[in-house]
């Protein structure tokens, strides 16, 4: 049985746990076993404690054992990136600046995981301090995509989709400032979902850009990503931007046929490849078919999305980033004289370039006489883009588009050319500026390449969301599909 | 060329007080002065990755009671910005302190110069606040031979940046200002103000013009610890601008520190080097709403105004200045005071001088402490008092009907500060009730007038020399063995002497 779990999913496995039919430590030793032969080869792990995950898989069987078990996750294993606190686990970002920090606490996510009996597993590679939409900014290693080795996962959590992709762990979580949970799940074919802002709680999460950042669940199904959202909400009293949400948040979908569907109007158009169009305008069709009404809608200032998510992403990253110096953790660097040049040196050995290259971005678009020019700019931009996009969902359910214009790329193919990798995010990028919750489910292949959709909906609509996704991969067989790693 | 005396100084003060709060601004670790360096933190205040603010509501009612103290507007809403600049003793490399929307708008503090006497009161005035804004302190730096050593103990402290109008005009206005500040957020339990510990720091604006004319170009002294050296900058910065206005050169609109050591200011840096802190609404801390509630429960714990009090003991209760001044410069002992006198109505004045001299000097005679304001009384602490407002009352009501002397009262007092006792249990012990048996100290004052030896002290008393009688009561007190009620010695003595 052991040559199979890999493909299961989180909810299969844990009725099979539930049975008694498996453990937690033959799931995990069968899991550690192909991270040994594969991680090499996909560079989505920077980091697994073996021995860690088996006491951790053995303390939850002895639970179950005694009747404790904590629910329907109790002894599967979860991975994270490595910019989401676990006490005792590495806090790297991905970054030489973070290299030797091990967390001191747990993030708010990694206490509720825990408190479901998860088993926290290992650490997954991602673009340095989350920039990045290729995993290529990682300092650690790269990571590639399971489907094709040449390829980029995608970013910045794109060990977490790679992970999932190569049969590594069943479930991941990711963090999504302007697309990175979603476009590397649409590039390694799996599902990932990016809460509404302040549903989770973001207490342990190293912040990239505050007031965009969300952490949300991954996994190989819909049902699985469902699953571990309902684990991840709930509200936090140590983040003042997060309310989470009740039950009937995650649960009050409706009936998914009766969904009415917006498609922004020219969004299916210039930069988009036409096998993506394509696979997505057959998604249009399928909930067509199957009774949804389908409309067109107008959201003219997306073209406003990306200049205006690289102003706010960044001026809030110069500030957020500021604490890295060398003083209290983290790099130092040997080659200072006084504090100040310490500090200095420190910033300027630790980051790695597209991270320097933020930092500077932000910090001149907050700078005294630019900041009007720029950053208050940037907030009114936000402002409209927020209106319009609450405005469309006030006529319909969600909108939909593809989640990426263009497949996965070859690793190297972009890594000269910023401004042509920042329109990875163009469909993304909205929601995060909007704060609304939204979904990439895979709905088909460019060639041997997997492509993924998008859902959009109104802030708390998440149940929706995940209804109309399982409406699709219940009648298609993406779910669940595998690179044949 | 003007002479100095044309000259007028304009002064407006940004006064950063620690709030009187068990944990931090924005994070859950407490904070108390004297622990050992880097014991008061957690993930929050060393800005460890992933951590976040969150704002501690007892600072900010603390701020709101500040506010409602001077009379300020509370807003609907405040909001936190970060100000952003690299130093080591900074966690987060960025400070959250309130740019745009600050908890206290308005408001004024009044002062109270000094008199041209101990005795007399002197002028008052107003002070206008601009605003007051909530943010976090920072830690401390030190350097140690070849290294440099950083405390975050105090990094988060909550920080109340009370911010002045330009309204004060002399070295004496920001002492009395200060002064009156400090009264205000202690009596009103905002701040303790300690100023030995640094919970009270300074920085203060200074130009100068003449009369009438625009304002001048300001400079800065920053991080001033004491009122002393708020007032010795003032008093030097004056005179520099002064001289270098009549030299006919410019003033630089600087920041500038001073040594208290020498008396002597200094540049730190000019307009040039200032820094760029681009400042951005915190993402991390939503608008916080203040609520009308909130506001109205606070404002009942907003205490008399300190010179609302002294102006009522001097009118309705005819204290003269100096025990008024006395009396409402503590809360705790106006407080007792007026306890007392509700004890016993009929004085307020004996009770008056017996608190503001005998009871403070043997309280303070414990310890003493000297802080920001070297002038100002030792704090003192009436829970331990041995003496009950009532007693003393006690006390003040058996002098006012004669049953002992003033300077009897004297004595009891200071029994009762020893034991605690009633005054009329140590009247009664001691044997000291006066004697007011009219029949037998009209016999002894018989006795004593036909005494050859005062014969001349009559026949002057007789003459019309007012003073003479008194040689007459020594004897009589001395044959009464002191117990003899005074007052009733000098009617009879009167009387008898026609």
């Amino acid at each position: 049985m052991a040559e199979v779990l890999h493909t299961l999913s989180a909810a299969e496995l844990g009725r099979r746990l539930a049975a008694g039919t498996l453990t937690s430590r033959a799931l995990c030793a069968a899991l550690i076993a192909r991270y040994d032969v594969l991680n090499d080869k996909v560079g989505a792990f920077t980091h697994l404690d073996r021995a860690d995950v088996l006491a951790q898989a053995d303390a939850s069987d002895a639970r179950r054992q005694a009747g404790q078990g904590r629910g329907p996750l109790e002894g599967i294993p979860v991975a994270i990136k490595d910019n989401i606190a676990v006490q005792g686990q590495p806090l790297t970002c991905s970054s030489k600046m973070l290299a030797s920090l091990v967390s001191p606490y747990d993030s708010h996510v990694a206490e509720r995981l825990r408190a479901a009996g998860v088993i926290l597993y290992g650490r997954l590679n991602m673009d340095e301090f989350a920039m990045g939409s290729s995993t290529e900014n990682s300092a650690v290693r790269k990571t590639f995509n399971p489907w094709d080795l040449t390829r980029i996962p995608g970013g910045s959590s794109g060990g977490s989709a790679a992970a999932l992709a190569a049969g590594l762990v069943p479930l991941s979580l990711g963090s999504d400032t302007g697309g990175s949970i979603r476009q590397p799940a649409s590039h390694c074919g799996v599902v990932g979902l990016k809460p509404t802002y302040g549903l989770v709680s973001r207490f342990g999460l190293v912040a990239f850009a505050s007031s965009l950042d969300q952490i949300g669940p991954m996994a190989r199904s819909v049902e699985d990503c469902e699953l571990l959202l309902a684990a991840l909400a709930s509200a936090d009293a140590r983040d003042m931007t997060c309310f989470g949400s009740d039950e009937r948040t995650l649960t009050a979908a409706g009936e998914a046929k009766k969904l009415r569907i917006g498609i922004p109007k020219g969004f299916l158009g210039k930069g988009v490849a036409p096998e993506v169009a394509a696979a997505v305008n057959a998604a249009i069709e399928f909930y067509r078919a199957q009774g949804c009404a389908i409309s067109e809608v107008e959201l003219p200032s997306a073209d406003l999305a990306v200049p205006t998510y690289y102003v706010v992403a960044t001026a809030e990253a110069s500030s957020n980033l500021g604490r890295y110096d060398g003083v209290r953790y983290g790099h130092r660097s040997a080659q200072a004289s006084t504090p100040v040049e310490m500090m200095t040196n420190s910033r300027s050995e630790g980051f790695g370039p597209e991270v320097k290259r933020r930092i500077l971005l932000g910090t001149f678009v907050l700078s005294a006489g630019y900041a009007d020019a720029y950053y208050n700019r940037a907030l009114r931009a936000r402002a409209k883009i927020r209106s319009e996009y609450l405005a469309a969902l006030s006529q319909v359910d969600v909108l939909l588009t593809p989640t990426v214009p263009t497949p996965a790329f070859k690793v190297g193919e972009k890594a000269s050319d910023p401004l042509q990798l920042y329109l990875e995010d163009i469909f993304t990028i909205p929601a995060n500026l909007a704060g609304l919750p939204a979904l990439s489910v895979p709905c088909g292949q460019s060639g041997h390449l997997p492509v993924g959709f998008h859902l959009v909906g109104a802030p708390l609509s998440e149940a929706k969301l995940l209804a109309a996704g399982r409406l699709f991969e219940a009648a298609h067989g993406f779910a669940h599909q595998q690179s044949t790693l | 060329m003007s002479s100095s005396s044309d000259w007028e100084v304009v002064i407006g003060l940004e006064v950063h007080v620690q709030l009187h709060t068990r944990a931090k601004v924005f994070a859950s670790s407490s904070w108390g002065f004297g622990q050992e360096p880097n014991e008061q933190v957690d993930p929050v205040v060393l800005g460890l990755p992933g951590t976040l603010p969150v704002v501690n509501h007892e600072a900010v009612e603390k701020s709101i009671l500040f506010g409602l103290v001077v009379g300020a507007e509370i807003p609907a809403h405040c909001a936190w910005d970060r100000k952003n600049y690299f130093y080591p003793d900074n966690p987060k490399n960025y400070q959250l302190t309130q740019k745009d929307f600050p908890v206290v708008i308005g408001g004024s503090v009044e002062i109270e110069l000094p008199g041209p006497s101990r005795n007399v009161m002197g002028e008052h005035k107003h002070v206008r606040i601009h605003h007051a804004h909530l943010e976090e302190d920072v830690g401390k730096l030190s350097h140690a031979g070849s290294g440099s050593l950083v405390d975050y103990n105090r990094a988060g402290v909550p920080l109340l940046e009370i911010v002045t109008e330009p309204d004060l005009r002399s070295s004496a206005e920001a002492e009395a200002f200060l002064r009156a500040l400090v009264a205000m957020l202690t009596q009103a339990g905002v701040a303790d103000c300690d100023m030995e510990k640094g919970q009270l720091r300074c920085d203060c604006n200074v130009s100068i013009r003449h009369p009438g004319a625009p304002l001048g170009t300001r400079t800065e002294t920053k991080n001033l610890n004491s009122i002393s050296s708020v007032r010795d900058t003032v008093i030097f910065e004056t005179a520099r601008q002064i001289r270098e206005l009549e030299a006919g050169r410019t003033i630089t609109q600087e920041t500038r520190g001073w040594n208290a050591d020498l008396g002597r200011g200094y540049v730190l840096r000019d307009k040039e080097d200032a820094h760029d802190y681009r400042y951005f609404p915190d993402p991390d801390i939503p608008t916080l709403e203040l609520s009308r509630a909130t506001v109205e429960r606070l404002a009942k714990q907003v205490p008399e105004n300190l010179f609302d009090r002294q102006r009522r003991y001097m009118d309705t209760l005819g204290l003269p200045f100096t025990a008024a001044s006395v009396l409402v410069a503590h809360r705790e002992l106006a407080e007792w005071f007026e306890l007392s006198v509700a004890a016993h109505p009929a004085n307020p004045q004996g009770i008056a001088n017996l608190v503001a001299n005998d009871l403070l000097r043997d309280l303070s005679a414990a310890g003493s402490t000297t802080g920001f304001d070297e002038a100002a009384p030792a704090p003192v602490s009436l829970s331990s008092c041995p003496i009950k407002p009532a007693q003393l009352a006690g006390l003040v009501k058996l002098t006012d009907e004669g049953v002992i002397s003033k300077q009897q009262a004297k004595e009891v007092f200071a029994e009762m500060f020893k034991s605690g006792q009633d005054a009329a249990a140590i009247v009664d012990a001691k044997g000291l009730r006066q004697n007011s048996d009219t029949g037998e100290l009209e016999k002894i004052i018989q006795e004593v007038i036909a005494d050859p030896a005062v014969a001349k002290s009559i026949a002057e008393y007789r003459a019309g020399n007012e003073k003479a009688i008194n040689a007459l009561k020594g004897p009589i007190m001395k044959r009464t063995q002191g117990k003899a009620n005074p007052g009733l010695i000098d009617q009879l003595l009167r009387k008898a002497l026609g």
